[in-house]
């Protein structure tokens, strides 16, 4: 079973995600294809490691054809607490393909909100999540974490980066057998142990599994992440977006960051995030700023799978004329097709490569209906 | 509503473990045991759909959620690393990721380490470990051949028993990783067909549990 999506394609996508962001008072920001090279070069982990198109400017600078949006808003961010910065982008960006280790241009579209962010604006953005998943598709998914829940569970242990990250994979993967190993092998406390146990296996509706969470919550770290989770999903409820928001820990982003709530969005159908977000105060902290950030992208190219394909048809008439053919006939014959809201093209010969509802013929001054599929 | 839960099995006498403890478990399928051309078995009643792929492409098929679950050797996941979820340890197909060389080798510290094999990132990030620089030579069967003719100083392969390597001359010198067969799952399919999928994992660990 597949589902279709409800847009026919990218732009329509584009359009119908950009008129909800405007909705709820995100300005467009249109930016500039290239970026100094630099700033990749600096956060080279944000960007997955992914390599960058770079080439050198007129004036000698390095450029960068952007791989990203976000660290661009980031770097161009006011850091005023007068009011949030509410912004939605739709910009290609330029990333090696997993399979092909190629260049690629992929749409990408998101929104960041960025300045005091308190429940509020931190709901909303993840309420657009799920209303964007909702436009995508009916059968969705909006998984969501908290990278302090984690960390919590982990203060005191003293690991370091790599054991962090080993411990991480295994959340990744939701490998509990390989978690038991490796927290033996790490000497990390009983308790500890224990709760990433099962927070590798919890995954469920937010409501039955914020039980689970609470029994293993070891700190005050940990009680403060279920506490926000809570607050988050209650905002969720009371405006109607919680349905299909459930809690994984499998979902884990870079540490160096985000910090708080993330959350992945799924569609049936598609066998990768087609959404990706959360709060990421520590990478504004590495740019020197004092605001907090939260924000998403969603993955249009993702997508196109699922884009309804209901053309079976190039065009609704290939029109055949030869020399023998009066030229105002064929205009007019054209004229009135398209007049009736038909799709018509005009050629010479039919080389077979257009696929056509019906094949009309003009022989010197008569239309002749060749054949037709309706 | 019941979805079905498609399923890759990796070809072989590994796979055929597989499919008994998957149909003791309680997900038989008649089909699959028909004398056929057919490539997909699906038995409607238990909700499964299985097929037969090359062992090395489980991970891909399960990566790309052509298949929701799937059985493979832990060494492919440590060689390709595919974004799935690892569910459980089968405990069947049970070996180890070694270092094997010409029995009476001495390693020459002094020179780079010539390793023939299949699995280059095992090998390069075993021996990145250990600082020890390598030219790894990339090949697809018959790695015992590559030392006795000389093109590589060792091997690094799975080893089940030792026969071959015993036959050919061989020894293995240093445990890499144990191996075992997996289940693993795409992580979308997880959360679309959370229910089936985990009773599964359920029924096949109470299996497993009991043998």
């Amino acid at each position: 079973m597949s589902s279709v999506i409800g847009f026919a394609n990218e732009e329509a996508a584009v359009m119908a995600l950009s008129r909800l962001y405007r909705q709820y008072g995100f300005k467009h920001f249109k930016m500039s294809k290239f970026e100094e090279y630099d700033l990749y070069a600096q956060n080279k982990d944000f960007l997955l490691g992914s390599s960058v198109i770079a080439f050198t400017d007129t004036n000698g600078s390095l450029m960068a054809l952007k791989p990203d949006v976000t660290l661009s808003i980031v770097k161009g961010s006011s850091d005023t607490f007068s009011e949030p910065e509410k912004v939605y982008y739709s910009e290609n960006v330029y990333r090696v393909d997993k399979g092909t280790h190629r260049f690629k241009e992929i749409m990408q579209l998101g929104l960041e909100c960025i300045g005091e962010l308190g429940v509020y604006e931190l709901s909303e953005v993840i309420m657009l999540a799920k209303k964007s998943l909702d436009a995508v598709c009916e059968r969705n998914i909006l998984d969501i974490s908290h990278m302090g829940f984690l960390l919590g569970l982990l203060e005191g242990e003293n690991l370091s980066e790599k054991k962090m990250n080993r411990i991480i994979d295994c959340i990744r993967s939701k490998n509990t057998l390989e978690m038991e190993e490796r927290c033996k092998e790490f000497g990390v406390s009983f308790d500890a142990a224990n709760a990433l146990k099962v927070l590798t296996s919890i995954y469920g509706s937010f409501t039955k599994c914020v039980g689970e969470l609470k029994a293993i919550s070891l700190n005050e770290s940990t009680d403060k992440a279920i506490k926000e989770l809570e607050s988050v999903y209650s905002f969720l409820e009371s405006c109607g977006c919680a349905d299909g928001v459930n809690l994984d820990f499998s979902i884990v982003n870079d540490l160096n960051y985000y910090n708080g709530v993330i959350f992945h969005g799924f569609v049936d159908g598609v066998p990768n995030a087609v959404l990706s977000g959360g709060r990421y105060d520590n990478l504004m902290r590495k740019f020197g700023k004092r605001s907090g950030a939260v924000g998403f992208a969603v993955y249009l190219d993702q997508l196109s799978r699922l884009m309804r394909s209901d053309e079976e048809y190039d065009v609704d008439v290939l029109l055949l004329y030869d020399e023998s053919a009066d030229l105002s006939l064929l205009a007019k014959t054209v004229g009135s097709l398209t007049n009736d809201g038909k799709s018509v093209r005009a050629q010479r010969h039919n080389g077979g490569s257009v696929k056509y509802r019906t094949l009309m013929k003009i022989n010197g001054t008569e239309v002749e209906t060749v054949e037709t599929d309706d | 509503m019941k979805q079905m839960i498609n399923v890759a099995l990796p070809k072989g006498r590994l796979g055929e473990k597989v499919l008994d403890i998957f149909e003791k478990a309680g997900y038989e399928c008649p089909a699959i045991h028909e004398q056929n051309r057919k490539l997909i078995f699906e038995n409607e009643e238990t909700g499964v759909r299985y097929f037969w792929v090359k062992p090395s492409d489980v991970s891909i098929y399960v990566e790309r959620g052509a298949a929701d679950i799937g059985v493979a050797g832990k060494d492919i996941l440590l060689e390709y690393a595919p974004d799935v979820y690892e569910l459980y340890d089968l405990d069947i197909g049970k070996c180890r990721m070694a270092v094997a060389a010409c029995k009476g080798f001495r390693d020459n510290t002094e020179r780079t380490l010539r390793v023939a094999t299949k699995f280059p990132n095992i090998a390069q990030s075993f021996y990145a470990k250990k600082g020890r620089d390598i030219d790894i030579i990339k090949l697809n069967g018959s790695i015992e051949i590559a030392p006795v003719l000389k093109m590589s100083d060792v091997i690094v392969d799975i080893v089940e028993t030792g026969t071959t390597l015993k036959e050919n001359d061989l020894e293995p010198i240093e445990t890499i990783v144990p191996i075992s067969a997996r289940l693993i799952s795409n992580k979308v399919s997880y959360k679309f067909k959370h229910k089936e999928i985990t009773a599964l994992e359920k029924k096949i660990e109470e299996f497993c549990k009991g043998r």
